[in-house]
């Protein structure tokens, strides 16, 4: 456990030198992609420890974003945004989980992305309110949280980095603990879980209900953070972004998010700048990760060596 | 020693002369050699690219004329193109890569409202001016910052207003109305009722069509038989679906009038097969796709660097029908950055603010070729900009206009002053 922990604190601590030394873009660029990150790990928990397919996490991470900015909007402060994004994330995908938890495999998979397009749906039908299609900038008074203004780089980061220490701890105690390992075993024999006493419904349930509780707060902290709040988040792509990410990192593996969230943001930045073919590019890294690491980078590492990786 | 004949020297001296005052650009006042680097924030995929092809074209043709005219402030001018998938998370990671990055003085070009009311955020907390090429009311109505402008383009709301008076008095004053189901669509719903209201007609039904709609025949028997107008905007690739369905539902019988906004056909052929129901219907445009008789001097210039033939077309391949009532926006905005750049002696970023100050300055452009589209009023405190606005009718395939309104049609009080808020 020891090394596990040291491992964690030390990806921090680099993540907090960066911070100090990357140059302005690759600064912005880290804030947004640890917001991302955080959301990954929220699927990595559904989806990686679970083993449940989601196409809806874009509701999760809508839902959350839209809850904070219109709390904001109204005069609220971000503080109470991020917990009320929090609670948005929860409750939808608690609703959801209630319906489409009552299907498995791919029927999941449709289930959940007939939610999150109802949901996308619905953000545009209540435009007058939610902004529809155009969404809304956050006004500044609202992007003060605790004496910090996130309109300012370095806050900014520094609150990125501290939603994301937190996630990932509570990701790394959550998937160590009795309940962690209940959870994977729903993913390994769900049958023989239940032989075993568990129940697979409020097991997947309270795994799902948590991950679009990081989704939510991914989701509000993501809007805080960069001020603009609006219903193309909530689209199917960004229910595929965060499976990639965690497919790339290692499904199943705490620090995979978050590896996967860099790299596929870095290779979508710098594909997009030399090729309009840029999903191309990123179609075909993925199928040489399919063909030649299908456990995803951990997960290959932990295969073939370090198997203390949690 | 060898000598050169004075003869020789002369000669050199002249030609030489020659081409750096006319044969090449003249980089000359410049306090620094160095280009001016723009960024350009390009839809070149996602839902947006068939604008995006055509907003680079046009961007590369009026650079290369800049250039061609001695640059900005006598410094050569190069623009970094970055794709934003016409999504509002990557358009505001392009606007801080092309400023953070790439170093870029300033960032103009997006048409897409999501992506530019996702991006401005961005924009004016990197204190980086935002030239938008956008048409949404999101401008002026208050709802960017200082530092977001849009000098190339008349807004929904100018548009939609200035339209209005004519549809009235000519077509009729009972109309129907079919739009999205989103902002856009509610754009022309709100300010177009509002606008016919004030011309003493009415709008009779207003059937909203959700965006994943792929046909259109339950909605048209929503549509009263007392109609007189029908003013349809769709937009993306339903809109060869929705004119089809259209004309089967009407057949060969009666039909009211029928208006429409060219969004729902820009890059689309009229002469496509499905479209030959829009014979004798009539259109918004902003700028002429095919060049009218009476067409202003500089046109035939204007559509010879962008590359479109007489009917709107590429001059390259007759089936790439050119955005062209969007597509000016790009160029007039690129000679309003040079207007703006030398009225406030621009030599580096530190002089990003005395720019947005000189193009709030700024309240006529003459039409011209660097203002291809007409002449415009710019108001600086909402930071839009008014023009006129044309009335085309489809015959024999092809747009023919029939009416030009003034700027003052399109003019409203204004929403917001920018001008009072810090930067």
């Amino acid at each position: 456990m020891t090394r596990v922990l040291v491992l964690h604190l030390a990806v921090l601590a680099g993540l907090a030198a960066l911070g100090a030394v990357l140059p302005a873009y690759h600064h912005g660029m880290m804030a947004r992609i640890l917001m991302l990150a955080v959301y990954a790990i929220g699927y990595n928990i559904a989806f990686g420890y679970t083993g449940l397919l989601s196409l809806g996490h874009a509701m999760f991470l809508g839902a959350g974003m839209m809850a904070a900015g219109l709390w904001v909007q109204q005069g609220g402060s971000a503080a109470a945004a991020l917990g009320l994004g929090a609670l948005a994330g929860l409750g939808a995908a608690t609703l959801t989980g209630v319906l489409a938890l009552r299907t498995a495999g791919v029927s999941f998979m449709i289930v959940t992305l007939m939610f999150a397009q109802a949901f996308y749906l619905t953000l545009l039908y209540f435009g007058a309110i939610t902004g529809g299609d155009e969404g809304f900038p956050l006004p500044a008074a609202g992007r003060q949280l605790m004496g910090l203004d996130l309109s300012q780089d370095g806050p900014r980061y520094a609150v990125a980095l501290a939603i994301f220490a937190v996630a990932l701890l509570v990701q790394l105690a959550l998937v160590r603990s009795r309940f962690g390992r209940t959870l994977v075993a729903m993913r390994e024999n769900e049958e023989r879980s239940r032989m075993l006493g568990y129940n697979p419904f409020t097991t997947k349930l309270a795994a799902l209900a948590i991950s679009g509780l990081f989704s939510g707060v991914a989701g509000a902290g993501y809007g805080l953070l960069f001020g603009y709040v609006g219903a193309s988040f909530a689209t199917i792509q960004y229910s595929i972004l965060p499976m990639l990410y965690v497919l790339l990192g290692g499904a199943g593996t705490t620090l995979g998010p978050l590896l996967g969230a860099v790299l596929m943001f870095y290779l979508i930045d710098t594909a997009s700048s030399l090729t309009e073919l840029s999903l191309a590019v990123i179609g075909a890294a993925l199928l040489f990760l399919v063909l030649f690491a299908p456990k995803g980078i951990l997960g290959t590492l932990r295969d073939r060596g370090i198997r203390w990786l949690p | 020693m060898k000598t050169l004949p004075r003869r020789s020297v002369l000669t050199g001296l002249a030609a030489g002369s020659a081409l750096a005052l006319g044969g090449l650009p003249r980089f000359v006042q410049a306090q620094s050699a160095a280009p001016i680097k723009l960024g350009f924030q390009l839809h070149r995929t996602g839902i947006g690219a068939a604008y995006g092809r055509w907003y680079e074209r046009t961007a590369q043709a009026a650079l290369a004329l800049v250039n061609a005219q001695g640059g900005i402030n006598g410094r050569p001018v190069e623009i970094l193109f970055e794709d934003d998938g016409t999504d509002p998370k990557r358009g505001a990671e392009v606007v801080e890569k092309l400023t953070t990055q790439h170093g870029c003085d300033l960032i103009f070009g997006p048409l897409f409202s999501h992506v530019v009311i996702g991006s401005a955020p961005r924009a004016g907390e990197l204190k980086v001016p935002y030239l938008v090429c956008s048409e949404g009311y999101h401008v002026a109505s208050g709802m960017l910052n200082r530092w977001t402008l849009q000098p190339g383009i008349t807004d929904v709301r100018a548009q939609v207003s200035s339209m209005a008076p004519w549809v009235t008095q000519t077509l009729g004053k009972r109309v129907t109305m079919v739009f999205p189901d989103y902002a856009f669509g509610h754009d022309h719903r709100d300010f177009f009722t509002e606008a016919v209201k004030a011309q003493g007609g009415e709008v009779i039904a207003q059937i909203a069509v959700p965006p994943t709609e792929t046909s259109f025949t339950r909605y048209f028997p929503q549509i009263p038989a007392e109609t007189e107008v029908l003013y349809h905007v769709m937009v993306g690739p339903a809109v060869l679906t929705f004119v089809k369905e259209l004309g089967e539902f009407y057949g060969s019988g009666d039909r009211p009038q029928i208006f429409g906004f060219i969004d729902s056909l820009e890059a689309v052929d009229l002469a496509a097969p499905g479209l030959e129901f829009l014979e004798g219907t009539y259109f918004w445009e902003a700028h002429n796709r095919v060049k009218q008789a009476d067409a202003p001097e500089w046109e035939a210039t204007y559509r010879a660097a962008v590359g479109v033939d007489d009917n709107g077309a590429s001059v390259s391949d007759a089936r790439d029908v050119a955005t062209y009532s969007h597509m000016f926006s790009v160029w007039e905005t690129l000679f309003t950055i040079k207007k703006g750049m030398e009225a406030a002696g621009y030599q580096s970023p530190a002089d990003r603010q005395k720019f947005v100050e000189a193009l709030e300055a700024m309240t006529t452009f003459d039409a011209g070729l660097d203002h291809v589209q007409g002449a415009k009023v710019f108001n600086g405190k909402t930071h839009q900009v008014f023009g006129s606005q044309f009335i085309s009718k489809v015959e024999g395939g092809k747009l023919m206009r029939v009416h030009q309104t003034s700027i003052a049609d399109g003019q409203y009080p204004d929403a917001v002053d920018y001008t009072a808020q810090s930067f």
